[in-house]
């Protein structure tokens, strides 16, 4: 049976969320094997080059809602043109990333479409014509397999969990311009401001993590103000610890991560936080320093394809993931290793 | 201010997880109260105690399933509503936002739907936006900090946490807001807080009493399974002096071609 998909492009102001394009990577592995078509959604105000750049990542068609009131992310509005368009277009499929906004947005549209979704989806079989979908639950202790019975089935990917495909610039497709139609008496909402931009990777894109643990305050070569209170004090050694950390993740181009431990004692912002409280990860690599290894930790990283463990405790339970290992103390082995990747990666 | 919190319970986030027969099974672990839900009372709590009002706790599960309404009371809620029916076990996502949707407006008035972010256990986050949607509410989701609450204007205003930074959102009230952790540390019950939620009387409604009827579930979980056991050969990295140590692991991870 020919899928019709629907993939919607998730952006922030015109920056697009990477894993977007691995939706269109998906559809089109399905497409490949069932037949049919693809095409992708894109909603906001002048953001015209995202419908073309959908294109060369493989959407035959794309619609595009422009409209003032679409800048801003304001969910409500955007479910409207969501309904909109999947009412013209009619599709089987809907694919978006996992995102904070597709979250919101997927729960109004399943509303909206009186339809099911499958959020945070890892693998998707389509055996017999019937899709299913894989995907972790209690942070990847266990694995589901989910079914939708409903039209369109609305599916969130995982970020990485499906290849981003090649972009193409000699693709061409059909660019088709919907009028945006609010919905009457919805309640409007407004954005003031947007603030504190965090800079660097971001943990759910990252291809390397460079993770620290309560360990990161342990550094018994670096001496705090003499003003501080114990517990500044503290703070103060573990964020010089994160800085050294954070100096590793920038010749990795990595994202910073951390225990619940470290975030839990104020030594990082809670957006770092990996594990069953904090973010599921999967990168290539997971460089983990100073970390034990909770059980909610583990759940939270235990996918990545190589992890490194760096931890003064040889009985750390973090070992037995790890591919690599070294003993030892974590503020004596990173800033050499750092400084020997640097050299390394620029050769 | 009426305040509505949604608190879920879960099985201890320490719990190693399995499959038992086709069931999931947490051991002897014990239950608790989502934990994200816990940011979501302690909110609901403190805006309480500014603006005035009460706080009233709603769940959907079995009649057993009081882990997380006893804990939302021993917080500090005024009171709690448990939603519960034996043709809701297989409950889907929208079955459950329609079934928390109606009991919202079976409980009336209310300015404000909390939520926790997500739940630990299947983890979809996809309640406060559908409640929203029923209810025809706006939703913030992923708050981080109520910015000023104004219930005789009735707006709300609030930071919400997003990949690329937050943002400013100002709302009309009533509203569905999801709280993050970012929010701050929830309190711990009080002793006499214990004693009071173990003691409270709260209603049961069923499918009847909210006047729905369940149309079945469109999203089915046909096999749950553990994951393939990883095996990992660890090769610890030693030598002479950390800096040996650290070259040779920088080259086996070129080797690994991670890098």
């Amino acid at each position: 049976m020919t899928k019709k998909i629907l993939t919607y492009i998730d952006h922030f102001q015109g920056s697009v969320q990477p894993s977007s394009w691995e939706a269109l990577g998906a559809a089109a592995s399905i497409t490949a094997d069932l037949g049919g078509e693809t095409a992708s959604l894109v909603l906001g105000d002048e953001v015209e080059p995202l419908a073309e750049e959908a294109v060369q990542y493989g959407a035959d068609q794309v619609f595009l809602v422009e409209d003032s009131q679409l800048a801003d992310f304001r969910p409500e509005m955007l479910a409207a043109a969501l309904r909109q368009v999947a009412e013209q277009y009619q599709p089987d499929l809907i694919l978006m990333p996992t995102t904070t906004r597709t979250r919101v947005l997927a729960g109004m549209a399943a509303v909206d479409l009186n339809t099911g979704v499958l959020v945070d989806v890892v693998e998707l079989d389509w055996e017999g014509g019937e899709l299913t979908a894989v995907r972790p639950i209690y942070a990847g202790k266990l694995l589901a397999t989910a079914a939708c019975t409903a039209n369109p089935t609305i599916i969130t990917l995982r970020g990485r969990a499906f290849e981003k495909p090649d972009q193409d610039p000699a693709r061409s497709g059909e660019v088709v311009r919907v009028e945006y139609q609010p919905d009457e008496d919805a309640p409007i909402t407004e954005v003031l401001e947007i603030k504190g931009k965090e800079t660097g990777v971001s943990l759910a894109d990252a291809a390397v993590i460079v993770s620290g643990g309560r360990g990161v305050a342990n550094n018994p070569h670096v001496e705090p103000p003499a003003d501080l209170s114990e517990e500044e004090a503290e703070v103060w050694k573990a964020q010089k610890g994160f800085e050294m950390l954070a100096e590793l993740a920038e010749v990795l181009n990595a994202a910073v991560g951390a225990s619940r431990a470290a975030v839990d004692a104020d030594y990082i912002p809670y957006s770092h936080q990996v594990g069953q409280t904090g973010k599921v990860v999967s990168p290539d690599l997971y460089i983990a320093c100073g970390i034990s290894g909770a059980i909610q930790h583990l759940a939270g990283m235990r996918t990545s394809k190589v992890i490194v463990a760096i931890n003064k405790d040889p009985d750390a339970p973090i070992f037995n993931l790890a591919r690599f290992g070294v003993v030892g103390d974590m503020f004596e082995i990173v800033p050499p290793l750092t400084e020997s990747l640097r050299e390394k990666l620029a050769g | 201010m009426k305040i509505i919190v949604c608190v879920k319970q879960v099985p201890d986030t320490a719990a190693t997880m399995a499959v038992d027969d086709g069931a999931i099974s947490w051991g002897d672990a014990s239950l608790i109260i989502n934990p994200w839900d816990e940011f979501a009372v302690e909110a609901a709590l403190d805006l309480k105690s500014t603006h005035g009002g009460e706080v009233i706790a709603l769940s959907l599960g079995s009649e057993e399933e009081t882990e997380a309404i006893k804990h939302a009371l021993a917080m500090g809620a005024d009171d709690a509503v448990l939603l519960s029916d034996p043709d809701l076990q297989a409950a889907d996502n929208l079955t459950a936002s329609r079934v928390l949707a109606a009991a919202v407006e079976k409980i009336g008035d209310a300015d404000l739907v909390l939520f926790g972010q997500q739940s630990v256990d299947s983890e979809t986050g996809l309640l406060p936006g559908q409640v929203a949607r029923l209810l025809g509410w706006p939703a913030l989701t992923l708050v981080s900090r109520f910015e000023a609450v104004d219930p005789d204007a009735d707006t709300v205003q609030v930071e919400r946490v997003m990949e690329e930074g937050n943002q400013v959102v100002k709302s009309p009230l009533p509203v569905v807001v999801s709280v993050t952790k970012d929010y701050g540390e929830p309190r711990y019950p009080s002793f006499m807080g214990i004693r009071k939620a173990s003691q409270a009387q709260y209603p049961i409604w069923g499918l009847d009493d909210l006047g729905l009827e369940t149309s079945g579930p469109v999203v089915s979980w046909p096999e749950v399974k553990e994951p393939p056991e990883k095996e990992v050969i660890t090769e610890l990295i030693e030598g002479e002096t950390p800096e040996e140590q650290a070259q040779k692991l920088a080259a086996k991870l070129r080797e690994e071609k991670v890098l």
